[in-house]
C-alpha cells in the first residue's frame, strides 16, 4: 500500500491496455480540468500495441499507478493475465492479447511493473479515498455497476475503513454512493478501450471535492486519434476483432462475462 | 428464519469433523431455496432427489423469504440466487423477485417448464426496471431432445426451449446450463458445439455454463456414488481457494435452516444450524462432493 498526499481535484483511469494515443490525450484532459493529481489504476498492458510506450508516459508523467491483475502477471511473466473470466469465449480472446503484451514488454518495464503497489489510499478535501485495481480485497473482482448493490459497497467501504472506493477492472465507468452519505464506489472505466457504446472515445474520472457531501464525480469523455491506433494495431498483426472495437467503440470479445444488464445494452 | 427440523437422509458414512477447513471471507452470495425440493420434474442426475412429491426441504413461507432478505441487505450481501426445486412453483415468486431486485441482482435456476410468455412479459418487465441484473439460468442437458429427455423427462427438449425463447422475446437473454453427464460436454470442443447450435436454435447470444455432476441425491443412483474415503485431507488446499470456493463466501437458506451450498442440502450433517449466525463460522469440507468442486475449481455462481 502507498500513501499519497491529499488534493482538491484528482484525475483517476485505468485499462489503458497499451492505448499510448488515449494516454496522452488523457493527461492533457486531466491537467487541462484542473487536476492537481492524476492516478492510474492498472491494467497498463492488453488490447492495443506496443507496451513500453504506455509505461514511458505514465513513469514520464509521474503517474501513481496500482497494480492491475494484467501488471502482476506481466510483471512476473505469469502464464496468463488472471483476468478472472469464466467462458471459453472469453479466455481464447484473452490469451491473445496477453500473448502479444508479455512478448512486447521489455525487461525494465517488467520491473516497473513488479514493483506497483496494491492499492493506494490518498484524500480528496475530506474524504478518504482508496484507490485499488478491481476491488480493495481481490485485485481481479469485477464491480459491475448492475451486479454491485449499495449495501454490498456499504461492507466494502467498511471493512477496507475509507469513504470512497475508486476501482477499474471491468471496463465500464460508473458510480454509486450511499443514500444520505458522503461514502460511496466509483468504478472509473478504462481508457484503453471504448466503452461498448458505440462511440470510440474513452473515459475517465475527475473527481472534486465538495464542502459537504460526496466528492463531485464526472465521467469524461476524451477523444483521441483511434484511426492512428487502429492501423498501428493492424500493422503489428493484433486481430482483427480488437482493431474493429477501436473503431467502431463496440465491443467484439470478451462479452460473456458482461452482466445481464450490461450486456443488453450491448450491440455483439 | 424459521426451522421445522434437520432434513432427513443423506448418506449417514460421512465424518464431518474432518477434512480441511475452509475459512469465511463473509457472505458475498446468499442463495435461498425458495421451494426447497418440491419439483414439477425428477431428472435422474438431481443431486438432492427434487421431486414433485419431495418436501424434505417445503417450500419457504413468503414471509420467511422476506425476512432472510431483510437480514441479507443489513449484512451487505453482494448478489442472490433463487433455487429448488423449481423456483416457479412458489405461489409468490413474481412478488420475491420484485422485492430481491430492489436491494441487489439475482439469479434464477429453472428449468424453464413454467415460463409461458405471461410470466416471461411480467419478468421482462421486471428486469428493465431494476437497477439491478436478473438473470434465469435454464438447465438443459444436451442440445437435441435424444440427450436431454433421457436426464429430464419425455418432452422435455422441446418446452424448455419454449420457455427459452419466450425469455429472448421478454428481453431476457438466458444462461443455458448443462450438467455435463454426456461426455461430449466435458471438453472444450463439444462446448463449443453446444453453443453453435443454440445459435442455429434462435438464440443468437448464447449464454452457457457447465456444471459437473455430483454424485449424490438421484444422481448417485443413475451414476454410482462416491466412494467413502475419496474425500479431501488437510493440506489438500490450494492456497486462497476459499476465493474460488461458493461455500467461502455463500450460504444456502431453506425452510431448515442454514447449509454451506447447495448441493449439500439433503445432509443433514452439513446443516449449520437454524439462526443466520450458525451460517457465518467457517466449515470443513468433509464430504465426497466436496472434492467435485475442489478438482473441477467450480463455483455455482453464473
Amino acid at each position: 500500500m502507498s500513501h499519497v498526499a491529499p488534493a482538491e481535484r484528482v484525475a483517476l483511469f485505468g485499462g489503458v491496455y497499451n492505448n499510448w494515443l488515449a494516454l496522452e490525450a488523457v493527461l492533457a484532459d486531466a491537467r487541462a480540468a484542473g487536476a492537481a493529481r492524476v492516478f492510474c489504476l492498472g491494467d497498463v498492458g492488453a488490447f492495443g500495441p506496443h507496451p513500453d510506450r504506455s509505461i514511458e508516459l505514465l513513469r514520464a508523467a509521474d503517474v501513481a499507478t496500482v497494480q492491475g491483475n494484467y501488471d502482476h502477471s506481466v510483471g512476473h511473466g505469469l502464464e496468463d493475465c488472471q483476468c478472472g473470466y469464466s467462458d471459453p469465449r472469453d479466455n481464447h480472446f484473452a490469451a491473445i492479447s496477453y500473448d502479444y503484451t508479455l512478448r512486447h514488454t521489455s525487461e525494465e518495464s517488467r520491473a516497473w511493473l513488479r514493483a506497483l503497489p496494491r492499492e493506494i489510499r490518498t484524500s480528496l478535501g475530506a474524504s478518504r479515498l482508496l484507490l485499488c485495481h478491481g476491488s480493495p480485497r481481490r485485485t481481479n473482482e469485477f464491480l459491475w455497476e448492475s451486479t454491485t448493490p449499495a449495501p454490498f459497497i456499504r461492507r466494502l467501504l467498511d471493512d477496507a475503513d475509507t469513504d470512497v472506493v475508486v476501482c477499474t477492472h471491468t471496463g465500464l465507468p460508473w458510480f454509486r454512493f450511499l443514500e444520505g452519505e458522503a461514502r460511496g464506489l466509483v468504478n472509473v472505466g478504462a481508457i484503453g478501450r471504448p466503452d461498448n457504446d458505440g462511440d470510440p472515445a474513452v473515459h475517465y474520472a475527475l473527481l472534486t471535492a465538495a464542502p459537504a457531501g460526496p466528492p463531485a464525480v464526472e465521467i469524461r469523455r476524451v477523444e483521441y486519434d483511434h484511426e492512428h491506433l487502429a492501423r498501428e494495431m493492424e500493422r503489428e498483426g493484433i486481430l482483427a476483432e480488437f482493431v474493429e472495437t477501436t473503431r467502431t467503440g463496440w465491443w467484439t470479445t470478451c462479452l460473456e462475462v458482461l452482466p445481464a444488464k450490461e450486456r443488453a445494452r450491448s450491440r455483439f | 428464519m424459521g426451522v421445522r427440523g434437520a432434513p432427513s437422509g443423506g448418506s449417514g458414512r460421512v465424518d464431518w469433523a474432518a477434512g480441511p477447513e475452509l475459512a469465511f471471507l463473509g457472505l458475498d452470495t446468499l442463495w435461498i431455496q425458495v421451494t426447497g425440493t418440491v419439483c414439477n420434474i425428477a431428472c435422474k442426475h438431481c443431486f438432492i432427489s427434487c421431486h414433485p412429491k419431495n418436501d424434505s426441504h417445503p417450500i419457504m413461507a413468503t414471509e420467511e423469504v422476506l425476512r432472510v432478505l431483510e437480514r441479507a441487505r443489513e449484512s451487505g450481501v453482494r448478489d442472490y440466487y433463487f433455487t429448488g426445486g423449481e423456483p416457479f412453483l412458489h405461489p409468490d415468486i413474481l412478488h420475491l423477485i420484485e422485492r430481491t431486485l430492489a436491494q441487489g441482482p439475482l439469479s434464477i435456476l429453472t428449468n424453464a417448464l413454467l415460463l409461458d410468455e405471461s410470466i416471461c412479459g411480467a419478468l421482462g418487465r421486471l428486469f428493465r426496471a431494476s437497477e439491478y441484473s436478473l438473470d434465469l439460468r435454464v438447465s438443459v442437458d444436451g442440445i437435441t431432445a435424444a440427450e436431454n429427455d433421457p436426464v429430464r423427462g419425455p418432452g422435455t427438449f422441446d418446452r424448455i426451449l419454449e420457455g427459452g425463447r419466450n425469455l429472448r422475446v421478454a428481453g431476457i437473454n438466458p444462461v443455458f446450463t448443462v450438467t455435463t453427464v454426456h461426455a461430449t460436454y466435458e471438453a472444450n470442443e463439444g462446448r463449443l458445439a453446444f453453443i453453435d447450435r443454440l445459435r442455429e436454435h434462435g438464440f443468437e447470444r448464447p449464454r452457457v455454463k457447465f456444471i459437473p455432476p455430483f454424485r449424490i441425491g438421484r444422481e448417485a443412483r443413475r451414476s454410482g456414488g462416491y466412494a467413502p474415503d475419496a474425500v479431501l485431507a488437510d493440506g489438500d488446499l490450494l492456497p486462497g481457494e476459499e476465493e474460488v470456493l461458493l461455500c467461502g463466501s455463500s450460504r444456502t437458506v431453506t425452510a431448515r435452516g442454514v447449509f454451506p451450498c447447495p448441493i449439500l442440502i439433503e445432509e443433514p450433517g452439513a446443516r449449520l444450524g437454524a439462526s443466520w449466525e450458525d451460517g457465518t463460522r467457517p466449515i470443513r469440507l468433509s464430504h465426497p462432493a466436496c472434492v467435485t468442486c475442489h478438482v473441477e475449481g467450480f463455483s455455482c455462481r453464473t
